[in-house]
């Protein structure tokens, strides 16, 4: 158990330093310049000389690249994120600012996709063939085609505009102090952005699932089961579930970090202010400390998901849990 | 079809008595010599004036698509794989199905538990305990009254600890009276309470065998459909396992036990059905075995001749393939295991010493057998 544990904790670190390493490497080589970036085209063509270079000093452009990294590898590991240039706050301040509301979205995305997903899954594997199964599949195959960005062009422009019913964008009300908003406000902000990224969500985990079950139903297991009288119903809730249940939940950990490239693309969207659209802004605004941060969050995130899969795994399957046991 | 009368007993009628043959297949009748295509053994009994599990006229065919043609003009058309299939199970006796692996002897099993594919068009008779079932039929006899013994551990929930499985779901127990009965049957298998908590994965070849017997036996059932139920084990066990279902079967209750098996066949049914290209070719008692002029079918008489203890004589033309492939197939290491058994132990097996001192009908019919054998070698 130890041994498993050191293990993962020496691959976790050094994921850690290979995502910084490619984020600081792919900032120095990119095109921005962050002064002109960040100041906007006016004040820089207007700036004197003197200021700009006293600006390209402050984002870091005359410090070499190793010994950049060197100095946010050294604070990483005091726990210091360094400091935002574009925000002008610490790193891990925006971060956890943004995160809230990140995770949030993120967290009842990945929840209502993998819940439905797997429901719809195992409905339409049960009934393979049938009515259900190609309204199922009919609806799966639809998604998995639709760009996450243009699904949420379209509720927006229904739900938003034409009824109505929620919010254009941001996760708050425009115009009221942070002191009012109230948890129904940041809900009511929350549902379009969420119900997007749920609903291209599903598709994945419900053919899976789907495919997993028409397995499950033609195993020996079935037929022995159904060769002492248990009915469909028994067969799917006895026998299908749980054998089912375990790629599903490995599928749906591993599909944490598709959930985090749709939120990019959702916060977009729907002007979210989430890790999503801070990374965008990081990436544009050439502000490597805050991009290593999200990109370190993330990753952390997805490495996250993954271990909870490979626990979930010894957990729910009994010839896994004797392997782990072995080793 | 069948050109050798058997001691003189009457022919089967061919189409001329169809329609008394259909009114005589649930009357009451007499141990005659041969009727309903099959020959008696001396254990076959019709409990209450009827078959105990009868089959007849069974065809199965699947609607499937043209293989050899191209994608979108394949056609779709019916192959049938099992034609006119007769076979019937008497109380108290063991009915051997004998063919080669992979000819189709399993949807036999499927068509008698009434698991149809959804493409799979199946016509026939069949009886159970007297009453003439349909399709609905089959499907409430499943668990109430007809069992199936699989043939590996694989029928078995990978995810589900044993006990329960074995217990069932589908009874008409309460589950308190599931937990009795299923610790009886574990302790008369000598199985330990302990099994119950293992997952499948856990159980060793001789376990899980006893526990898919138990899960069969759980159902309280009158037959027992046995498909392959011996392969991988050693001779020990699969010695153990026909013992099993001889107890079964000597408590009044009926065994089809599906086997490529010939001699393990012989050694523990009371009846051999000889399977071949979708059908059964001679429905016959194990003593007929004794002698080949008592088989009437020449793929019966082939496949006697091919028995390693006989002359091992090739077939009469055409035949010989056929013959190598039920007698061939898998069930060289079974069989070869159970030659070199006789060898080591003694020229007279231990099965047959036990039947001589219970001097049961079948262990006869297998001693007369083995007996023979014996001479032979």
């Amino acid at each position: 158990m130890t041994k498993y544990l050191a293990r993962h904790i020496v691959r976790f670190a050094l994921l850690m330093l290979a995502v910084g390493l490619v984020v600081f490497a792919l900032v120095s080589v990119s095109p921005i310049d962050p002064v002109q970036a960040n100041v906007g085209q006016a004040a820089y063509v207007n700036m004197s000389e003197a200021k700009r270079a006293q600006l390209a000093s402050y984002w870091g452009g005359d410090v070499p690249f190793w010994e950049r990294f060197a100095n946010w590898a050294g604070a990483l590991l005091h726990g210091d994120m360094g400091t935002s240039l574009r925000f002008n706050a610490p790193v891990s301040e925006v971060i956890a600012h943004r995160a809230a509301n990140s995770l949030a979205l993120m967290g009842i995305a990945w929840l209502i996709s993998g819940v439905l997903g797997f429901a719809l899954g195992v409905v339409a594997g049960a009934r393979r063939g049938g009515a259900v199964d190609r309204v199922v599949r009919g609806y799966c195959f639809l998604l998995a085609s639709t760009p996450t960005f243009w699904l949420g062009l379209l509720i927006l422009m229904i739900f938003a505009v034409q009824l109505g019913w929620f919010p254009i964008g941001f996760s708050v009300p425009i115009g009221v102090s942070a002191a009012d908003v109230t948890l129904a406000d940041a809900a009511h902000h929350l549902v379009l952005p969420a119900l997007t990224l749920s609903v291209t969500g599903v598709a994945n985990i419900a053919l899976h699932t789907r495919e997993k079950v028409v397995d499950v139903l033609e195993s020996d297991y079935v037929r022995f089961a159904r060769a002492r009288g248990e009915s469909d119903l028994s067969v799917v809730l006895h026998h299908c579930l749980r054998n089912v249940a375990l790629p599903a939940v490995t599928l749906q950990c591993a599909f944490i970090s598709e959930i985090f490239g749709g939120s990019v693309l959702v916060e977009q969207v729907f002007s979210y202010p989430g890790l999503g659209q801070a990374a965008v802004t990081a990436g544009l605004g050439g502000d490597v400390a805050l991009l290593a941060g999200i990109a370190l969050v993330s990753a952390a995130l997805v490495f996250g998901g993954n271990l909870l899969a490979n626990i979930l795994y010894g957990v729910l399957d009994p010839r896994m849990r004797v392997n782990e046991g072995g080793a | 079809m069948m050109t050798k009368t058997n001691g003189g007993a009457p022919m089967e009628a061919s189409s001329a008595g169809r329609a008394a043959e259909l009114a005589h297949e649930r009357t009451a009748h007499e141990g005659a010599q041969l009727h309903h295509h099959h020959t008696h053994a001396a254990t076959s009994s019709h409990g209450g004036g009827h078959h105990l599990l009868q089959v007849e006229d069974l065809s199965v065919s699947f609607r499937m698509y043209d293989e050899g043609a191209p994608y979108f003009k394949a056609k779709q058309h019916d192959v049938q794989v099992l034609h006119e299939l007769s076979i019937a199970v008497h109380a108290g006796e063991i009915v051997a199905v004998v063919g080669a692996s992979g000819s189709g002897k399993t949807l036999l099993a499927d068509a008698v538990l009434g698991l149809f594919e959804p493409n799979a068009t199946v016509t026939g008779r069949i009886w159970f305990d007297g009453e003439r079932m349909d399709a609905a039929g089959l499907r409430a006899l499943r668990g109430h009254g007809l069992s199936l013994v699989p043939q590996s551990v694989s029928h078995l929930d990978p995810m589900m600890r044993v006990g329960k499985q074995v217990e069932g779901f589908a009874n008409d127990l309460s589950k308190a009276e599931r937990k009795t009965r299923r610790a009886q049957l574990f302790e008369r298998y000598g199985l330990g309470p302990e099994v119950a908590r293992l997952y499948p994965h856990e159980l060793s070849g001789g376990m899980a065998r006893r526990v898919l017997l138990c899960c069969a036996l759980m159902d309280s059932p009158r037959v027992i459909v046995a498909d392959e139920p011996t392969p991988g084990l050693d001779l020990d066990l699969a010695v153990r396992a026909l013992d099993d279902f001889r107890a079964f079967a000597n408590e009044g209750n009926g065994v089809l036990l599906i086997t490529h098996d010939i001699e393990l066949a012989l050694r523990v049914a009371d009846r051999v059905a000889v399977f071949k290209d979708g059908t059964v070719v001679e429905e016959t008692a194990t003593a007929s075995f004794a002698d080949p002029g008592l088989l009437r079918h020449p793929f019966t008489r082939e496949l006697w001749h091919a028995l390693p203890e006989h002359d091992f004589a090739a077939g009469e033309g055409a035949g010989g393939k056929g013959q190598e492939q039920a007698c061939e197939g898998e069930k060289e290491s079974a069989s070869e295991q159970v030659r070199e058994h006789e060898k080591a132990s003694s020229p007279v097996p231990a099965q047959v010493r036990e039947g001589e001192e219970t001097p049961t009908p079948a262990s006869a019919g297998a001693g007369g057998f083995d007996g023979k054998e014996g001479g032979a070698c």
